[in-house]
Protein backbone atom coordinates (compact mmCIF):
# COMPACT_ATOMS: atom_id res chain seq x y z
CA UNK A 1 0.00 0.00 0.00
CA UNK A 2 1.35 3.18 -1.03
CA UNK A 3 1.31 5.62 1.80
CA UNK A 4 1.63 9.08 -0.28
CA UNK A 5 -1.48 7.69 -2.07
CA UNK A 6 -3.50 6.87 0.60
CA UNK A 7 -2.68 10.31 1.84
CA UNK A 8 -3.71 12.10 -1.60
CA UNK A 9 -7.24 9.93 -1.64
CA UNK A 10 -7.57 10.95 1.90
CA UNK A 11 -7.27 14.71 0.80
CA UNK A 12 -9.57 14.05 -2.01
CA UNK A 13 -12.46 14.40 -0.06
CA UNK A 14 -11.26 18.28 1.72
CA UNK A 15 -8.68 19.75 3.68
CA UNK A 16 -7.88 17.82 6.74
CA UNK A 17 -4.80 18.42 9.40
CA UNK A 18 -1.95 15.64 9.70
CA UNK A 19 -2.99 14.04 12.79
CA UNK A 20 -6.36 13.44 11.54
CA UNK A 21 -4.84 12.02 8.51
CA UNK A 22 -3.15 9.46 10.57
CA UNK A 23 -6.11 8.78 12.52
CA UNK A 24 -8.25 7.77 9.09
CA UNK A 25 -5.72 6.19 7.24
CA UNK A 26 -5.77 3.97 10.27
CA UNK A 27 -9.65 3.51 10.38
CA UNK A 28 -9.92 2.63 6.85
CA UNK A 29 -7.56 0.30 6.10
CA UNK A 30 -9.35 -1.99 8.85
CA UNK A 31 -6.63 -1.14 11.30
CA UNK A 32 -4.89 -4.40 9.56
CA UNK A 33 -1.36 -1.83 8.47
CA UNK A 34 -0.03 -0.01 11.56
CA UNK A 35 1.19 3.16 10.51
CA UNK A 36 3.40 5.40 12.87
CA UNK A 37 2.80 9.25 12.80
CA UNK A 38 6.24 9.81 11.26
CA UNK A 39 5.55 8.16 8.13
CA UNK A 40 2.31 10.29 7.87
CA UNK A 41 4.35 13.31 8.48
CA UNK A 42 7.43 12.23 6.12
CA UNK A 43 5.38 11.69 3.74
CA UNK A 44 2.82 15.04 3.72
CA UNK A 45 6.94 16.92 3.81
CA UNK A 46 7.56 15.27 0.25
CA UNK A 47 4.05 15.56 -1.11
CA UNK A 48 3.98 19.21 0.18
CA UNK A 49 7.61 19.70 -1.66
CA UNK A 50 6.54 18.27 -5.13
CA UNK A 51 3.46 20.53 -5.06
CA UNK A 52 1.25 17.41 -4.86
CA UNK A 53 0.19 18.94 -1.40
CA UNK A 54 -0.14 22.17 0.19
CA UNK A 55 -0.93 24.03 3.66
CA UNK A 56 -1.28 28.00 4.54
CA UNK A 57 0.73 26.55 7.95
CA UNK A 58 3.80 26.26 7.32
CA UNK A 59 5.55 27.44 10.26
CA UNK A 60 3.57 25.15 12.36
CA UNK A 61 3.69 20.97 13.63
CA UNK A 62 2.66 18.84 10.82
CA UNK A 63 0.09 17.51 13.00
CA UNK A 64 -1.33 20.68 14.06
CA UNK A 65 -1.02 21.69 10.08
CA UNK A 66 -3.84 21.63 7.50
CA UNK A 67 -3.47 19.99 4.24
CA UNK A 68 -5.53 20.20 1.04
CA UNK A 69 -4.75 18.53 -2.37
CA UNK A 70 -3.48 20.50 -5.28
CA UNK A 71 -4.41 19.66 -8.94
CA UNK A 72 -1.03 18.20 -9.66
CA UNK A 73 -2.18 16.21 -6.66
CA UNK A 74 -5.26 15.21 -8.13
CA UNK A 75 -3.88 14.11 -11.13
CA UNK A 76 -1.25 12.37 -9.40
CA UNK A 77 -3.94 10.30 -7.70
CA UNK A 78 -6.25 9.74 -10.51
CA UNK A 79 -2.88 8.04 -12.70
CA UNK A 80 -2.06 5.90 -9.45
CA UNK A 81 -5.18 4.70 -9.18
CA UNK A 82 -5.05 3.36 -13.36
CA UNK A 83 -1.90 1.93 -12.83
CA UNK A 84 -1.64 -1.82 -12.32
CA UNK A 85 0.69 -2.85 -8.64
CA UNK A 86 3.93 -4.13 -8.52
CA UNK A 87 4.33 -7.21 -10.23
CA UNK A 88 6.02 -8.15 -6.75
CA UNK A 89 7.12 -12.27 -7.21
CA UNK A 90 3.99 -14.33 -5.86
CA UNK A 91 3.94 -15.35 -2.02
CA UNK A 92 3.61 -19.39 -3.31
CA UNK A 93 6.95 -19.27 -5.24
CA UNK A 94 9.05 -20.54 -2.03
CA UNK A 95 6.13 -23.32 -1.23
CA UNK A 96 6.47 -24.51 -5.37
CA UNK A 97 10.37 -24.51 -4.75
CA UNK A 98 9.34 -26.87 -1.45
CA UNK A 99 7.25 -29.25 -3.03
CA UNK A 100 9.11 -29.45 -6.59
CA UNK A 101 12.30 -30.46 -3.87
CA UNK A 102 10.37 -33.02 -1.78
CA UNK A 103 9.35 -34.66 -5.20
CA UNK A 104 12.50 -35.58 -6.09
CA UNK A 105 13.54 -36.52 -2.66
CA UNK A 106 13.20 -40.01 -1.77
CA UNK A 107 11.84 -41.47 0.92
CA UNK A 108 9.59 -38.02 1.29
CA UNK A 109 5.96 -38.36 1.72
CA UNK A 110 5.35 -35.42 -0.71
CA UNK A 111 1.00 -36.02 -0.23
CA UNK A 112 1.92 -35.14 4.05
CA UNK A 113 3.64 -32.44 3.22
CA UNK A 114 1.30 -30.94 1.74
CA UNK A 115 -0.86 -31.14 3.99
CA UNK A 116 1.43 -29.74 6.61
CA UNK A 117 0.89 -26.57 4.41
CA UNK A 118 -2.20 -26.97 3.72
CA UNK A 119 -3.76 -27.06 7.75
CA UNK A 120 -1.38 -23.85 8.06
CA UNK A 121 -2.80 -21.66 5.18
CA UNK A 122 -6.32 -23.13 6.49
CA UNK A 123 -5.47 -21.97 10.22
CA UNK A 124 -4.67 -18.93 8.72
CA UNK A 125 -7.30 -18.46 7.08
CA UNK A 126 -9.45 -19.54 9.75
CA UNK A 127 -8.25 -16.55 12.13
CA UNK A 128 -9.26 -13.72 9.07
CA UNK A 129 -12.71 -15.45 8.77
CA UNK A 130 -13.29 -14.96 12.54
CA UNK A 131 -11.84 -11.56 12.40
CA UNK A 132 -14.56 -11.07 9.83
CA UNK A 133 -17.53 -13.02 11.51
CA UNK A 134 -16.89 -11.11 14.76
CA UNK A 135 -16.87 -7.72 13.04
CA UNK A 136 -19.80 -5.93 11.92
CA UNK A 137 -20.75 -6.82 8.49
CA UNK A 138 -20.90 -3.56 7.26
CA UNK A 139 -17.45 -2.52 8.19
CA UNK A 140 -16.67 -2.27 4.08
CA UNK A 141 -12.70 -1.69 5.04
CA UNK A 142 -11.98 -4.49 7.04
CA UNK A 143 -14.10 -6.87 4.87
CA UNK A 144 -12.00 -5.87 1.80
CA UNK A 145 -8.72 -6.49 3.82
CA UNK A 146 -9.69 -9.78 5.07
CA UNK A 147 -11.54 -10.69 1.86
CA UNK A 148 -8.46 -9.96 -0.21
CA UNK A 149 -6.18 -12.30 2.57
CA UNK A 150 -8.65 -15.10 1.98
CA UNK A 151 -8.63 -15.30 -1.63
CA UNK A 152 -5.06 -15.12 -1.73
CA UNK A 153 -4.48 -17.89 1.13
CA UNK A 154 -7.30 -20.05 -0.78
CA UNK A 155 -5.45 -20.25 -3.72
CA UNK A 156 -2.18 -21.69 -2.81
CA UNK A 157 -4.96 -24.20 -1.24
CA UNK A 158 -6.45 -24.90 -4.16
CA UNK A 159 -2.79 -25.27 -5.96
CA UNK A 160 -1.78 -27.45 -3.12
CA UNK A 161 -5.13 -29.37 -3.63
CA UNK A 162 -4.09 -29.96 -7.66
CA UNK A 163 -0.57 -30.51 -6.50
CA UNK A 164 -2.59 -33.75 -4.30
CA UNK A 165 -4.27 -34.50 -7.71
CA UNK A 166 -1.35 -34.44 -9.85
CA UNK A 167 0.32 -36.87 -7.25
CA UNK A 168 -2.15 -39.15 -7.30
CA UNK A 169 -2.16 -39.60 -10.73
CA UNK A 170 1.48 -40.77 -10.88
CA UNK A 171 2.63 -44.64 -11.04
CA UNK A 172 3.67 -45.11 -8.08
CA UNK A 173 7.36 -45.47 -7.73
CA UNK A 174 8.93 -48.22 -5.46
CA UNK A 175 11.44 -45.72 -3.61
CA UNK A 176 9.05 -42.97 -2.33
CA UNK A 177 5.57 -45.13 -2.22
CA UNK A 178 7.56 -47.57 0.35
CA UNK A 179 8.94 -44.58 1.98
CA UNK A 180 5.14 -43.07 2.20
CA UNK A 181 3.46 -46.09 3.63
CA UNK A 182 5.89 -46.26 6.46
CA UNK A 183 5.56 -42.97 7.45
CA UNK A 184 2.21 -41.14 7.08
CA UNK A 185 0.46 -43.82 7.13
CA UNK A 186 1.25 -46.89 9.12
CA UNK A 187 -1.75 -49.22 9.89
CA UNK A 188 -3.14 -48.67 6.16
CA UNK A 189 -2.49 -49.59 2.12
CA UNK A 190 -1.66 -47.24 -0.11
CA UNK A 191 -3.94 -44.72 -1.68
CA UNK A 192 -6.79 -46.09 -3.36
CA UNK A 193 -7.22 -45.12 -7.54
CA UNK A 194 -7.81 -41.87 -8.41
CA UNK A 195 -11.19 -43.76 -9.36
CA UNK A 196 -12.60 -45.98 -6.84
CA UNK A 197 -15.92 -46.78 -6.55
CA UNK A 198 -16.27 -43.95 -3.31
CA UNK A 199 -14.86 -41.12 -5.53
CA UNK A 200 -17.44 -42.30 -8.57
CA UNK A 201 -20.51 -42.75 -6.04
CA UNK A 202 -19.55 -38.77 -4.31
CA UNK A 203 -19.06 -37.51 -7.68
CA UNK A 204 -22.76 -38.72 -8.61
CA UNK A 205 -23.79 -37.39 -5.67
CA UNK B 1 -18.85 -28.59 25.98
CA UNK B 2 -20.42 -31.79 26.33
CA UNK B 3 -19.99 -33.87 23.32
CA UNK B 4 -23.62 -33.78 20.80
CA UNK B 5 -21.84 -36.64 18.35
CA UNK B 6 -19.21 -39.35 18.87
CA UNK B 7 -17.56 -41.55 16.52
CA UNK B 8 -15.50 -43.67 17.49
CA UNK B 9 -13.00 -46.10 15.11
CA UNK B 10 -15.72 -46.02 12.74
CA UNK B 11 -15.15 -47.63 9.69
CA UNK B 12 -17.29 -48.15 6.12
CA UNK B 13 -16.58 -50.67 3.66
CA UNK B 14 -18.71 -51.03 1.03
CA UNK B 15 -18.67 -55.30 -1.18
CA UNK B 16 -16.45 -57.47 -0.24
CA UNK B 17 -13.31 -59.77 -1.48
CA UNK B 18 -11.50 -58.17 -4.09
CA UNK B 19 -14.11 -55.73 -4.98
CA UNK B 20 -14.52 -54.28 -0.82
CA UNK B 21 -14.14 -50.32 -0.99
CA UNK B 22 -12.88 -48.92 2.37
CA UNK B 23 -14.94 -45.40 1.76
CA UNK B 24 -14.06 -44.67 5.92
CA UNK B 25 -11.27 -45.97 7.91
CA UNK B 26 -11.22 -45.98 11.74
CA UNK B 27 -12.45 -42.33 12.13
CA UNK B 28 -12.79 -40.83 15.34
CA UNK B 29 -14.58 -37.40 15.50
CA UNK B 30 -15.88 -35.68 18.82
CA UNK B 31 -18.18 -32.65 18.29
CA UNK B 32 -19.46 -30.62 21.17
CA UNK B 33 -22.44 -28.50 21.81
CA UNK B 34 -21.83 -25.29 20.05
CA UNK B 35 -18.98 -26.29 18.22
CA UNK B 36 -18.92 -25.76 14.51
CA UNK B 37 -16.55 -28.46 12.67
CA UNK B 38 -15.58 -28.84 9.16
CA UNK B 39 -14.60 -32.16 7.21
CA UNK B 40 -12.64 -31.14 4.05
CA UNK B 41 -11.25 -33.54 1.61
CA UNK B 42 -11.24 -33.98 -2.10
CA UNK B 43 -13.70 -36.26 -3.80
CA UNK B 44 -13.86 -39.96 -2.82
CA UNK B 45 -12.31 -38.70 0.53
CA UNK B 46 -15.44 -40.20 2.64
CA UNK B 47 -16.84 -36.99 3.40
CA UNK B 48 -20.43 -38.10 2.38
CA UNK B 49 -20.63 -41.01 4.17
CA UNK B 50 -18.80 -39.69 7.25
CA UNK B 51 -21.64 -37.33 7.02
CA UNK B 52 -24.43 -39.73 6.28
CA UNK B 53 -23.68 -42.35 8.89
CA UNK B 54 -22.95 -39.82 11.77
CA UNK B 55 -27.15 -39.19 10.72
CA UNK B 56 -27.89 -42.78 11.18
CA UNK B 57 -29.00 -42.46 7.41
CA UNK B 58 -26.42 -45.28 6.78
CA UNK B 59 -24.74 -47.75 9.24
CA UNK B 60 -20.85 -48.48 9.90
CA UNK B 61 -19.21 -52.00 9.10
CA UNK B 62 -17.24 -51.22 12.52
CA UNK B 63 -17.49 -49.04 14.72
CA UNK B 64 -19.45 -46.88 17.38
CA UNK B 65 -22.07 -43.74 16.50
CA UNK B 66 -22.85 -41.87 19.60
CA UNK B 67 -25.82 -39.23 19.22
CA UNK B 68 -26.47 -37.13 22.34
CA UNK B 69 -24.20 -40.15 24.41
CA UNK B 70 -26.96 -42.96 22.77
CA UNK B 71 -25.20 -45.69 21.17
CA UNK B 72 -27.30 -45.76 17.63
CA UNK B 73 -26.28 -49.40 16.25
CA UNK B 74 -28.50 -50.45 19.79
CA UNK B 75 -31.16 -48.60 18.68
CA UNK B 76 -34.67 -49.53 16.57
CA UNK B 77 -35.36 -48.75 13.60
CA UNK B 78 -37.92 -46.38 14.33
CA UNK B 79 -35.86 -45.13 17.52
CA UNK B 80 -33.46 -44.15 14.88
CA UNK B 81 -36.16 -42.36 12.90
CA UNK B 82 -37.23 -40.48 16.06
CA UNK B 83 -33.51 -39.15 16.36
CA UNK B 84 -33.41 -38.33 13.01
CA UNK B 85 -36.77 -36.31 13.48
CA UNK B 86 -36.10 -34.66 16.60
CA UNK B 87 -32.07 -34.34 16.93
CA UNK B 88 -30.75 -33.76 13.99
CA UNK B 89 -31.16 -31.15 10.82
CA UNK B 90 -29.80 -31.94 7.54
CA UNK B 91 -28.92 -29.22 5.10
CA UNK B 92 -27.74 -30.66 1.35
CA UNK B 93 -26.23 -28.43 -1.29
CA UNK B 94 -30.05 -28.06 -3.05
CA UNK B 95 -33.10 -29.51 -3.03
CA UNK B 96 -33.66 -28.62 0.13
CA UNK B 97 -37.44 -26.69 0.67
CA UNK B 98 -40.84 -27.87 -0.34
CA UNK B 99 -42.45 -25.74 -3.62
CA UNK B 100 -45.67 -25.50 -2.34
CA UNK B 101 -45.16 -24.63 1.28
CA UNK B 102 -44.10 -21.24 2.42
CA UNK B 103 -40.83 -20.57 4.45
CA UNK B 104 -42.31 -20.83 7.92
CA UNK B 105 -44.42 -24.18 6.87
CA UNK B 106 -41.49 -25.43 5.67
CA UNK B 107 -38.94 -24.59 8.70
CA UNK B 108 -42.30 -26.15 10.77
CA UNK B 109 -42.23 -29.57 8.77
CA UNK B 110 -40.23 -31.16 10.64
CA UNK B 111 -42.41 -30.39 13.84
CA UNK B 112 -45.47 -31.20 12.59
CA UNK B 113 -43.75 -35.08 10.40
CA UNK B 114 -42.97 -35.55 14.70
CA UNK B 115 -46.91 -34.89 15.83
CA UNK B 116 -46.39 -31.36 17.45
CA UNK B 117 -49.78 -29.41 16.33
CA UNK B 118 -49.78 -27.00 13.39
CA UNK B 119 -49.91 -23.91 15.78
CA UNK B 120 -47.11 -24.40 17.90
CA UNK B 121 -45.23 -25.93 15.32
CA UNK B 122 -45.77 -22.82 13.03
CA UNK B 123 -45.07 -20.66 16.12
CA UNK B 124 -42.01 -22.14 16.90
CA UNK B 125 -40.57 -21.97 13.06
CA UNK B 126 -41.24 -17.94 13.06
CA UNK B 127 -39.26 -18.26 16.58
CA UNK B 128 -35.98 -19.53 14.96
CA UNK B 129 -36.83 -17.70 11.26
CA UNK B 130 -36.55 -14.33 14.11
CA UNK B 131 -33.50 -15.42 15.52
CA UNK B 132 -31.45 -15.69 12.27
CA UNK B 133 -33.09 -12.71 10.94
CA UNK B 134 -34.95 -13.96 8.65
CA UNK B 135 -38.71 -13.15 9.68
CA UNK B 136 -39.35 -11.25 6.91
CA UNK B 137 -39.15 -13.51 4.58
CA UNK B 138 -41.58 -16.14 6.75
CA UNK B 139 -45.01 -15.83 4.43
CA UNK B 140 -42.80 -16.37 0.98
CA UNK B 141 -42.81 -18.95 -1.03
CA UNK B 142 -39.60 -20.94 -2.03
CA UNK B 143 -39.49 -19.83 -5.37
CA UNK B 144 -39.66 -15.87 -4.48
CA UNK B 145 -36.61 -16.32 -2.29
CA UNK B 146 -33.13 -16.01 -3.92
CA UNK B 147 -31.11 -18.72 -3.72
CA UNK B 148 -28.88 -17.95 -0.54
CA UNK B 149 -32.05 -17.10 0.92
CA UNK B 150 -33.55 -20.60 0.53
CA UNK B 151 -30.57 -22.24 1.50
CA UNK B 152 -30.58 -19.73 5.06
CA UNK B 153 -34.08 -21.37 5.29
CA UNK B 154 -33.04 -24.94 5.01
CA UNK B 155 -30.52 -23.85 7.87
CA UNK B 156 -33.70 -22.79 9.96
CA UNK B 157 -35.47 -25.94 9.34
CA UNK B 158 -32.47 -27.52 10.04
CA UNK B 159 -32.11 -26.21 13.68
CA UNK B 160 -36.21 -25.95 15.02
CA UNK B 161 -37.09 -27.21 18.35
CA UNK B 162 -34.76 -29.15 20.37
CA UNK B 163 -32.44 -30.41 17.27
CA UNK B 164 -28.97 -31.25 18.43
CA UNK B 165 -26.87 -32.22 15.60
CA UNK B 166 -26.65 -30.10 12.40
CA UNK B 167 -25.00 -32.48 9.45
CA UNK B 168 -24.43 -30.12 6.23
CA UNK B 169 -22.91 -30.80 2.88
CA UNK B 170 -21.65 -28.25 0.92
CA UNK B 171 -24.51 -25.39 2.24
CA UNK B 172 -23.47 -23.06 -0.06
CA UNK B 173 -23.39 -25.05 -2.99
CA UNK B 174 -23.32 -22.68 -6.12
CA UNK B 175 -24.24 -19.81 -4.29
CA UNK B 176 -21.88 -16.82 -5.16
CA UNK B 177 -19.37 -15.14 -2.23
CA UNK B 178 -22.13 -12.40 -0.92
CA UNK B 179 -24.68 -14.87 -0.47
CA UNK B 180 -22.18 -17.88 0.46
CA UNK B 181 -20.88 -15.78 3.39
CA UNK B 182 -24.79 -14.68 4.63
CA UNK B 183 -25.15 -18.72 4.51
CA UNK B 184 -22.27 -19.37 6.80
CA UNK B 185 -22.56 -16.42 8.88
CA UNK B 186 -26.43 -17.93 9.61
CA UNK B 187 -24.52 -21.70 10.02
CA UNK B 188 -22.05 -20.41 12.46
CA UNK B 189 -24.59 -18.37 14.62
CA UNK B 190 -26.73 -21.33 14.67
CA UNK B 191 -23.97 -23.17 16.13
CA UNK B 192 -23.03 -20.56 18.97
CA UNK B 193 -27.01 -21.03 19.76
CA UNK B 194 -25.54 -24.64 21.44
CA UNK B 195 -25.84 -26.93 18.07
CA UNK B 196 -22.81 -29.12 17.01
CA UNK B 197 -22.71 -28.34 13.68
CA UNK B 198 -20.39 -30.58 11.56
CA UNK B 199 -20.22 -29.23 7.64
CA UNK B 200 -18.39 -31.29 4.70
CA UNK B 201 -16.57 -29.06 2.01
CA UNK B 202 -13.92 -29.35 -0.17
CA UNK B 203 -13.83 -25.49 -0.46
CA UNK B 204 -11.23 -23.85 2.12
CA UNK B 205 -12.89 -20.75 2.26
CA UNK B 206 -15.94 -22.12 3.85
CA UNK B 207 -14.08 -24.49 5.99
CA UNK B 208 -12.17 -21.42 7.52
CA UNK B 209 -15.48 -20.77 9.29
CA UNK B 210 -15.47 -23.31 10.96
CA UNK B 211 -14.14 -23.42 14.84
CA UNK B 212 -11.98 -26.63 14.08
CA UNK B 213 -11.29 -28.12 10.05
CA UNK B 214 -10.98 -32.06 9.97
CA UNK B 215 -9.07 -33.24 7.13
CA UNK B 216 -9.84 -36.59 5.56
CA UNK B 217 -8.42 -38.63 3.12
CA UNK B 218 -8.63 -41.76 1.62
CA UNK B 219 -11.26 -42.33 4.25
CA UNK B 220 -8.53 -41.59 7.04
CA UNK B 221 -8.33 -38.44 9.38
CA UNK B 222 -5.02 -37.29 8.35
CA UNK B 223 -4.76 -34.35 10.23
CA UNK B 224 -6.58 -31.47 12.18
CA UNK B 225 -6.34 -27.53 13.00
CA UNK B 226 -5.38 -26.52 16.29
CA UNK B 227 -8.40 -24.35 17.82
CA UNK B 228 -8.16 -20.95 16.15
CA UNK B 229 -6.44 -17.83 18.00
CA UNK B 230 -8.09 -14.94 18.24
CA UNK B 231 -7.82 -12.15 15.91
CA UNK B 232 -5.72 -10.17 18.37
CA UNK B 233 -2.90 -11.70 17.50
CA UNK B 234 -3.86 -11.17 13.85
CA UNK B 235 -3.28 -7.15 14.08
CA UNK B 236 0.09 -7.37 15.93
CA UNK B 237 2.63 -7.60 13.55
CA UNK B 238 1.61 -7.89 9.91
CA UNK B 239 2.05 -6.48 6.91
CA UNK B 240 3.79 -2.83 6.86
CA UNK B 241 2.92 -0.29 4.75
Amino acid sequence: MSIRHALLALLAEGSKYGLQLRQEFEARTGEVWPLNVGQVYTTLQRLEREGHVESDEAGRDGAQRRFRITAGGQRELDRWLRTPPDGAPPPRDELVIKVQVAVRMPGVDVREILQVHRRRLVEEMQRYTHLKAEADPDDIALGLVVDAELFRLEAVVRWLDAADARLRRLPATPTTDAASNDRARPAGPAAEPAESAPAREEARR
Amino acid sequence: MSAVLSMSQVSKVYGTGNAAVHALRQVDLTVGAGELVAIMGPSGSGKSTLLTIAGSLEEPTDGTVLVCGDDVSTMSADAQARMRRRSIGFVFQDLNLLAGLSAVENVALPLELDGMGARAARAAGLRVLEELGLAERAAHFPDDLSGGERQRVAIARAVVGDRRLLLADEPTGALDSTNGEAVMRMLRAACKRGIAGVMVTHDAQLASWADRVVFLRDGRVVDQTAPSVGPATLLAGDVAP
